[in-house]
């Protein structure tokens, strides 16, 4: 049973079919890399994977429990809101531009989930939540609020505020776009450090050598299709497809511009 | 008469106007959010009726609103008018009216609050009543303080708008006491109090916006 499995989804905006019947899975402490060029629908499957987004068609299963899966008529229809709210636990998102809640101190960024959403005790969550701060390298940080801290140190209080959730696993969508360049090694080494402790992990990034380094597999999508899939060496260093050439190439000569 | 007995005079109806503007205030707020939400409705004949009647209440004078709520009971159910309705008259006129100011300002205000802060809540399992109550509402109220600002101090003003169902605040007193007096001295003494009022009013707000400023 792989912990996140999307089968043959679908999804469209209007006349625009964004995901051509894509399917995913990902084995428990995986770390899968999706790269691809703009606009080809990256981002959307992480959406549809989180369920921020509706799928049209497909199903979704997270520990083999069904969140969404195809009527007779081969519609996504969803789990009950119970079934939804449960499942939600088992995954955490990062986003682009961190969307911390900027009226929440750092540490309540952390706690406020755990203790209204899983209704867990305010002192453990707390030592929890400080034992985090730790780990990011952002001891001291607890009681300041989010535009106080730079954007390298507002996205590692979002991958606390993730991890704080205690999910099974965790996905990032361009976790260092919104970030100067200096910035992005910081959290390329937090994600590292997670992938050494086995945590399971979808990231979508532009970072090709951080991909190369930290994923088990990588998948490269373009127009809305998955179109090639594997492991790093292969698909980065010696990939088959003329697409996966063309788009690769433009990022020739990119070091490792993260250590 | 001398000054300080007009000074005196108008402090009694500065009670009524303070009156007035309180208990509006602490029906209009709440209410503005409740009509926000209305107005906001995915249920489409919810938010078609609230869009309607904020339209009204903004559309029409208050001075016409607060009259038709005062002869509504007696009109609509034949019910006589008692000498207490008059009150309760203009806090429900003042109070429905205001709400549907506060309300169009809560929902611009709510609409500013940008689509990733409900996402990030949603992904981390906040209910929807949790998300708005938690993360959306803090962050409205901070938006909206400048305009609702401007809507408590037309409020202290619009308060002598009660005359129009003889309800007798400061500013129709401060007439009367001018007409017997043969004065314009009672008038100014009442500007008076409306301008310090009002200077109280925007101090306060003021204060609140500044200890809302540890975020952006
Ligand atoms: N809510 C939406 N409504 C309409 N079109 C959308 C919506 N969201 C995404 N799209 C379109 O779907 C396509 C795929 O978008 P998506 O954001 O998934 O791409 P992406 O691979 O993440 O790109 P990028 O690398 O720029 O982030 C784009 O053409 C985009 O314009
Ligand atoms: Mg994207």
């Amino acid at each position: 049973m792989s912990l996140f499995e999307i089968n043959n989804v679908s999804k469209s905006f209007g006349d625009l079919t964004v995901l051509h019947d894509i399917s995913v899975k990902v084995e428990e402490g995986e770390v899968v890399a999706i790269i691809g060029p703009s606009g080809s629908g990256k981002s959307t499957l992480l959406r549809c994977a989180t369920m921020l987004e509706t799928m049209d068609k497909g199903s979704l299963l997270y520990l083999g429990e069904t969140a969404a899966h195809n009527n007779a008529e081969g519609n996504t229809v969803y789990a009950s809101a119970a079934d939804l709210r449960r499942i939600k636990g088992y995954f955490g998102l990062v986003f682009q531009n961190f969307n911390l809640f900027p009226h929440f101190s750092v540490l309540r960024n952390l706690t406020e989930a755990p203790i209204h959403v899983q209704k867990r005790g305010r002192e453990e969550v707390e030592a929890e939540a400080r034992e985090m701060l730790r780990k990011m390298g952002l001891e001291g940080k607890e009681d300041n609020y989010p535009q106080q801290l730079s954007g390298g140190q507002q996205q590692r209080v979002a991958i606390a505020r993730a991890l704080t959730m205690n999910p099974r696993m965790l996905f990032f969508d361009e976790p260092t776009s919104a970030l100067d360049p200096e910035l992005t090694g910081e959290i390329l080494k937090v994600i590292r450090q997670l992938a050494q402790e086995k945590m399971t992990m979808v990231i979508v990034t532009h970072e090709m050598a951080f991909a190369r380094d930290v994923a088990d597999r990588v998948i490269f999508m373009d127009g809305g299709y998955i179109v090639e899939e594997g492991r790093p060496e292969d698909v980065i260093t010696n990939p088959r497809e003329e697409r996966t050439k063309q788009f690769l190439a433009r990022f020739a000569g990119q070091g490792s511009i993260d250590e | 008469m001398g000054f300080m007995s007009i000074v005196q005079q108008i402090i009694g109806g500065f009670g009524t106007t303070l009156f007035i503007f309180f208990f509006t205030l602490l029906f209009s707020l709440p209410l503005g959010i409740l009509f926000a939400l209305a107005r906001m409705s995915k249920f489409k004949p919810l938010n078609w009726f609230m869009q309607v009647c904020i339209s009204i209440l903004r559309g029409t004078p208050l001075m016409l609103q607060l009259i038709v709520v005062f002869f509504m009971p007696f009109y609509v159910f034949g019910i006589k008018l008692s000498a207490g309705w008059r009150v309760y008259a203009a806090l429900i006129g003042f109070s429905i009216n205001y709400a549907a100011y506060f309300g169009e300002i809560f929902r611009a205000g709510i609409e500013g609050v940008p689509v990733g802060q409900h996402e990030a809540a949603e992904v981390l399992g906040f209910t929807r009543a949790q998300t708005f109550w938690k993360i959306v509402f803090p962050q409205m109220v901070k938006r909206v303080i400048p305009p609702v600002t401007n809507e408590v101090i037309t409020l202290v003003k619009d308060t002598s708008m009660a005359f129009a169902i003889a309800y007798v605040e400061m500013f129709t007193l401060a007439k009367q006491v001018a007409a017997q007096q043969s004065s314009i001295t009672p008038l100014f003494v009442a500007g008076l109090f409306y301008y310090v009022f009002n200077f109280v009013v925007a101090w306060a707000m003021g204060r609140l916006e500044k200890r809302l400023s540890y975020f952006e």
